[in-house]
C-alpha cells in the first residue's frame, strides 16, 4: 500500500512537470502566432503531422526498430506538416481560395490520409499499434521520466528559440513592411515560429495529444491578452499560464484518478486552461468584465462632475442629489452649495472644454477624433500641444 | 464482387457515406464563399459535446435528443464567440479556437466517462465514424431492394440521412435568394432589410444539422473535409454559383464512394487484409481532388490585385 | 509615350537612391514598368501619381519589401544591402493593425532594432533617443497611451517618431500626409524640413497636388511607367500631369492649381 502511494506520487510529480513544462513552451510559442493573427494555422500544422508520424513509424518497424524512437516521429512529422504548409500556401497565393478554407482543407484532408494509416499500423501489427493512438488524444497513466526528460528539453529549445527570437517576431507581427524595410527575414521568422509549433505538437503527443494541443497554443495567450495591452508582456504571461495549466491538472488528474482510472489528461489540461481564460474574461484589469463594469462606473460619476462643473460655472443651483454629494465629496463645492476655489478652477476648464467641442464638432477635420472621443476626457490629454493651441487660437478667432 | 456480397454490405455504406458528403458539401458552399470556413471546423468540434450530453442525459443513441443536444451546442458555440469579441474586442479566429477546442474537450471528458454507463460511445467512433459497420444483413441481393421485409432492416442512419438530405435541399431551396444575396454582398443584404444575421446563424446551424447526421458515419474531425473540399474544389472549377454547387455534390459523390472503395478493397488489393478507415480515405481522397483542381481547375486563378 | 532616357547610364553614386529600369508585377498584372529615378541628396521629392500607379510599389520595390521583376537599385552609390542602417521607411498607416497590443513608446523603439538587435536590453541611452524622437513629433506627453486610442494624425507621428529614431540619412515616406488634421500636417513638414535643413533627404509619395510646390522642391510623376522627373519647376507641368493623370485630372484642376499659384 505505502508503495503504491509512492508510485502514484512519482506519478503525478512527473505529469505535473512534463505538463507544466509543455504548457509554457505552448503558451510562448502560441503567443507568436497569436500575434501574427494565425492563430488557428497551429491547429493546421498539428492535424498535419499525423500522416508523417505514421508514416515514420511505419518505417521505423521496416527498418527493425520499435517504431517509438522520438528523432523518427519527430522527423516524419516534420515533414508531413512542412507539406502541408506548403499546400495551404499554394492554395492561399495561386488559387482564389482564402485562407481559412486553405487552413480547414488541408487540416482535414492530411488528418483524414494520417488517420488511415493509423488503422493500416492497427491492422499490420496488432500489438505494435498500443501508443499511437493515444496521441491523438494523449495518456499520461505509464508517462516515464524518459518522456518527462524528453519534454523538457525540447520545451528548453522552444524557450531558448522564444528569447531570441521574441523582439523580432514582435516586430514582424505589428509591421511586416516596416520589418522587411529593417532587413528582418520576414519568412524565416516566419518558418521558426512555425517550427516551434511543429515542436510543441510533438513534444505535447503524449500528455495532451494531437488534437488538443491546438487548445494549449491558442487558449493561455488569448488570455493573456485579457491582462495586458503590451506584447512585451503578453508572452510571459501566456507562459505562465500554460504552465499552471499543465501543473494544475497534473494535480487534478491524480486527485480524481481513484474516481475514474482513464482520465483524458489533454481534456483536463485544456478545461483548466478554459478555466483560467473564464476566470481572466471576468477580472482581468485590462478587458475583463469586472473591469468594464467599473470603468462604467467611473464614468458616470465623470458624467455627474462635468454636468455639476458646468451648472457651476454658468450659476445654476445643482438639482440632483448624487451629483450634489459627489462635487462635495469631491472639494468642489461647500456644504452650503458654493463654489470652491478649487471647484471655480475646475469649472472654468470644463466651460472651455465644452467649448472646444463645440468647435470640433462644427469641422469635418475631427470628425473621426469625435467618434472615438467619449464627449467628456480633458482633451488636453486627447491632444498634442500643437494640436491644442491650434484649437485654440482658431476658437479665439471664431469668438 | 456478386450482389450478395456488394449489396448487404457495401452499398449501405457507401449511399450512407454519398448522402453525408452531399449533405456537408451543400452548405459548405456557402461558408466558403462568406470566408467562414473555419466555422466549419468549429461546427464539428462542438458537436461532439452537444451529443454526448445528449446521450448522457437520456442514455439512449436517440437521434433526436443527439440532433437537439448538438444544434443547442452549436448555438451556445456561436454565442459565446459573439459574447467574447464583444467582450475582449480579440480577433474572432483565435476567439473561436479558444471556443471550439474548450467545448471539443469537454465533450472527450464527457465520452471517457460515459464509458462507465451501459450503453457507451466509444472515443474512436466519436472521432472516426464506423462507416463499416453500417451494414444490412437482411439483404440478400440486388432483388432485397424491392424486398419491404428485407427494407425494413436498413441501418437506420439511411432513411434519417436521406431525410436530413431532404430537407437542407428544401431550405436550400426555399432560402436561395437571401442566403445568395447576403453571401455576396451582407452591407448591401441588409441595407434591403434582409436578417442578414438571422441568416447567417441559419446557415450554422443548417451546417450543424449536417455534421450531426454525418457524426454517425464519418465521425466529427473528417465532417471539416466534406465541408471545405469538394466546395473549395468547386469553386475552383466555375465562376456560377448553381455550377458551383452541382460540382461540389459531383466531387462530394466521388469522393465518398471513391473513399469508400479504396478504404474497405485498396487494402485486398495489395495483399493486405482488413480496411482501413472509410472516413479517412473518403477525407483524403476530397482534399486530393481540391489538389488536383487547385491545379488544372480552369477558374483557379485568383483575382488579379 | 515611354520615356527611356538615363536608361543607359550608369547609377548616380552621390544619389542617395538611384533606380534604373526597375518592373515590379503582382501576379500577371504589371505595377511598374521600366522606372528611372534619381534622387537629388539633401532635397525633398514628391512621388505623385493617380491610384493604384505604382507609387507605394516603387518604394517597397527600392526596400526590396516586394521583390522586383527587373532593374537595378542604388542606395549612395552601394548595394540595399550594406546600406539599409542609412535608411528609414514610413509605412501607409492603414498597413498596421492599430489594436495590436504596444504603446506609443513600444512603436518607436521598434525603430531602434538597427542598433539592438535581436537580444540586447533596452537601456537609458536608448530610452532618450525614443523620448526625443517624440518630442520632435509632439507625442512626449503620449508615451504610453495605447497606440489605438489615438487619432489618424497622431498615429502618423508615431510612425515618423519611429524612423526619426533610426537615425537615418534616407527618409522614404508612403503617403505621409494622407487623412491627417492639419496641425498634424503642419508638425509633420515643419520635422521633414528640419531633416532636409540637416542634410537627410527625404522621398515622399504624396497624394495632394496643391501641396507639391509649397512642400516639396523635385518631383517624379508615376503612372506605371515614369513620366517625368526633376526639380518641380521644371517637372511639375500641365503637359505632364495630363499625360501623368491620363485625363483623370480635369483641365478645370490644373488650371485651378496654377491660379492658386501652385506651379
Amino acid at each position: 500500500m505505502g508503495i503504491m502511494a509512492f508510485t502514484l506520487t512519482y506519478n503525478v510529480a512527473l505529469v505535473m512537470f512534463g505538463a507544466g513544462v509543455l504548457g509554457v513552451a505552448a503558451g510562448v510559442t502560441g503567443t507568436f502566432m497569436f500575434l501574427r493573427k494565425r492563430a488557428l494555422l497551429s491547429d493546421a500544422i498539428s492535424h498535419a503531422t499525423l500522416p508523417g508520424l505514421c508514416g515514420g513509424f511505419m518505417l521505423m518497424v521496416a527498418l527493425g526498430g520499435t517504431g517509438r524512437a522520438l528523432e523518427g516521429l519527430l522527423l516524419g512529422s516534420a515533414i508531413s506538416a512542412a507539406l502541408g504548409l506548403l499546400a495551404v500556401n499554394f492554395l492561399k497565393s495561386r488559387t482564389r481560395l482564402s485562407e481559412d478554407a486553405a487552413i480547414g482543407a488541408v487540416l482535414s484532408s492530411f488528418f483524414g490520409l494520417g488517420v488511415v494509416m493509423l488503422t493500416l499500423i492497427q491492422n499490420m501489427s496488432a500489438g505494435r499499434q498500443a501508443g499511437l493512438d493515444q496521441l491523438l488524444l494523449g495518456s499520461t497513466a505509464a508517462m516515464l521520466r524518459e518522456d518527462a526528460e524528453m519534454i523538457a528539453i525540447g520545451a528548453a529549445l522552444v524557450f531558448m528559440v522564444g528569447l531570441v527570437l521574441h523582439r523580432a517576431m514582435t516586430l514582424t507581427a505589428f509591421d511586416e513592411n516596416f520589418a522587411r524595410a529593417l532587413g528582418l527575414n520576414v519568412p524565416l521568422i516566419d518558418a521558426a515560429a512555425m517550427a516551434l509549433v511543429l515542436a510543441v505538437t510533438v513534444a505535447g503527443l503524449k500528455i495532451v495529444g494531437l488534437i488538443l494541443i491546438v487548445a494549449l497554443l491558442i487558449i493561455p495567450p488569448v488570455t493573456a491578452r485579457l491582462w495586458s495591452n503590451r506584447a512585451a508582456y503578453i508572452w510571459p504571461i501566456a507562459g505562465a499560464i500554460g504552465g499552471a495549466s499543465g501543473g494544475a491538472s497534473g494535480l487534478i488528474g491524480a486527485g480524481l484518478s481513484s474516481l475514474a482510472p482513464d482520465l483524458p489528461t489533454g481534456a483536463i489540461i485544456v478545461l483548466v486552461a478554459a478555466g483560467f481564460f473564464l476566470i481572466s474574461l471576468l477580472v482581468a484589469p485590462a478587458r475583463g468584465v469586472l473591469a468594464s463594469a467599473m470603468r462604467h462606473r467611473k464614468f458616470q460619476r465623470r458624467v455627474h462632475r462635468r454636468q455639476g462643473l458646468l451648472a457651476l460655472a454658468q450659476g445654476y443651483r445643482i438639482l440632483e442629489p448624487y451629483t450634489r454629494k459627489l462635487l462635495q465629496r469631491e472639494g468642489y463645492v461647500r456644504a452650503d452649495g458654493v463654489m470652491t476655489e478649487r471647484g471655480q478652477s475646475a469649472a472654468t476648464a470644463a466651460q472651455r472644454d465644452e467649448a472646444r467641442l463645440a468647435y470640433l464638432r462644427s469641422k469635418p477635420d475631427y470628425a473621426e477624433f469625435l467618434s472615438r472621443h467619449d464627449g467628456l476626457s480633458d482633451l488636453s490629454r486627447a491632444f498634442t500641444r500643437d494640436e491644442l493651441a491650434h484649437i485654440d487660437i482658431r476658437l479665439e478667432d471664431a469668438s | 464482387m456478386s450482389g450478395a456480397e456488394f449489396v448487404p454490405l457495401s452499398l449501405p455504406p457507401i449511399l450512407i457515406g454519398i448522402l453525408a458528403a452531399i449533405a456537408c458539401a451543400l452548405p459548405g458552399n456557402f461558408l466558403v464563399l462568406r470566408k467562414q470556413a473555419l466555422i466549419g471546423d468549429a461546427i464539428s468540434h462542438v458537436v461532439l459535446p452537444g451529443i454526448v450530453l445528449a446521450f448522457l442525459v437520456t442514455q439512449a443513441l436517440d437521434a433526436w435528443s443527439m440532433l437537439l443536444g448538438a444544434g443547442a451546442a452549436a448555438l451556445f458555440a456561436v454565442v459565446m464567440i459573439d459574447v467574447i469579441k464583444r467582450v475582449s474586442r480579440i480577433e474572432v479566429g483565435a476567439i473561436m479556437g479558444v471556443v471550439f477546442t474548450t467545448l471539443f474537450a469537454l465533450g472527450v471528458l464527457l465520452l471517457e466517462q460515459s464509458s462507465a454507463s451501459s450503453v457507451h460511445l466509444d472515443v474512436e467512433h466519436a472521432l472516426m465514424g464506423n462507416l463499416e459497420s453500417l451494414i444490412w444483413l437482411e439483404a440478400r441481393g440486388w432483388a432485397s431492394l424491392l424486398d419491404p421485409v428485407a427494407l425494413a432492416g436498413l441501418p437506420p442512419e439511411l432513411p434519417r440521412l436521406a431525410l436530413t438530405l431532404a430537407l437542407i435541399i428544401v431550405l436550400l431551396i426555399l432560402f436561395w435568394r437571401p442566403l445568395t444575396l447576403s453571401t455576396f454582398d451582407e452591407g448591401y443584404a441588409e441595407s434591403l432589410g434582409l436578417p442578414v444575421r438571422a441568416i447567417s446563424l441559419g446557415l450554422v446551424m443548417v451546417a450543424a444539422l449536417a455534421a450531426v447526421t454525418a457524426f454517425d458515419a464519418v465521425g466529427s474531425i473528417i465532417v471539416i473535409a466534406m465541408f471545405i473540399c469538394p466546395a473549395a474544389a468547386a469553386r475552383l472549377m466555375t465562376d456560377r454559383l448553381r455550377s458551383q454547387i452541382w460540382w461540389s455534390v459531383g466531387f462530394a459523390t466521388l469522393s465518398a464512394s471513391l473513399g469508400y472503395v479504396l478504404a474497405g478493397y485498396g487494402p485486398l488489393w495489395i495483399g493486405l487484409e482488413n480496411s482501413v478507415s472509410a472516413a479517412g480515405m473518403i477525407a483524403a481522397v476530397s482534399g486530393l481532388i481540391l489538389a488536383l483542381t487547385a491545379v488544372f481547375g480552369p477558374k483557379r486563378r485568383p483575382a488579379t490585385a | 509615350m515611354l520615356r527611356l532616357h538615363q536608361n543607359d547610364q550608369p547609377l548616380d553614386p552621390q544619389s542617395p537612391l538611384a533606380i534604373r529600369g526597375l518592373s515590379v508585377s503582382y501576379g500577371e498584372k504589371p505595377a511598374l514598368f521600366s522606372v528611372d529615378l534619381t534622387v537629388a541628396p539633401r532635397s525633398m521629392t514628391a512621388i505623385i501619381g493617380p491610384n493604384g500607379a505604382g507609387k507605394s510599389t516603387l518604394l517597397k520595390a527600392a526596400l526590396g519589401v516586394v521583390p522586383r521583376l527587373s532593374g537595378q537599385v542604388s542606395i549612395f552609390g552601394r548595394a540595399l544591402a550594406s546600406e539599409r542602417h542609412r535608411i528609414a521607411y514610413v509605412p501607409q498607416r492603414a498597413s498596421v493593425d492599430w489594436d495590436f497590443p504596444a504603446n506609443v513608446r513600444d512603436v518607436v523603439l521598434m525603430g531602434l532594432y538597427g542598433k539592438i538587435g535581436l537580444l540586447r536590453r533596452i537601456r537609458r541611452d536608448d530610452q532618450a533617443i525614443a523620448e526625443d524622437a517624440l518630442a520632435r513629433v509632439g507625442m512626449q506627453d503620449f508615451a504610453h497611451r495605447q497606440i489605438g486610442q489615438l487619432s489618424g494624425g497622431q498615429q502618423q507621428r508615431v510612425f515618423l517618431a519611429r524612423s526619426l529614431a533610426q537615425n537615418a540619412d534616407l527618409y522614404l515616406l508612403d503617403e505621409p500626409f494622407a487623412g491627417v488634421d492639419a496641425a498634424t500636417e503642419a508638425a509633420i513638414i515643419s520635422v521633414l524640413k528640419k531633416l532636409k535643413d540637416e542634410g537627410k533627404t527625404v522621398v515622399a509619395v504624396h497624394h495632394d497636388l496643391s501641396t507639391v510646390t509649397a512642400y516639396f522642391d523635385h518631383v517624379a510623376m508615376i503612372n506605371t511607367r515614369l513620366i517625368a522627373e526633376g526639380p518641380v519647376a521644371q517637372a511639375f507641368t500641365t503637359a505632364h500631369l495630363q499625360e501623368a493623370y491620363g485625363g483623370r485630372l480635369a483641365t478645370a484642376q490644373i488650371d485651378r492649381l496654377r491660379e492658386a499659384g501652385h506651379y
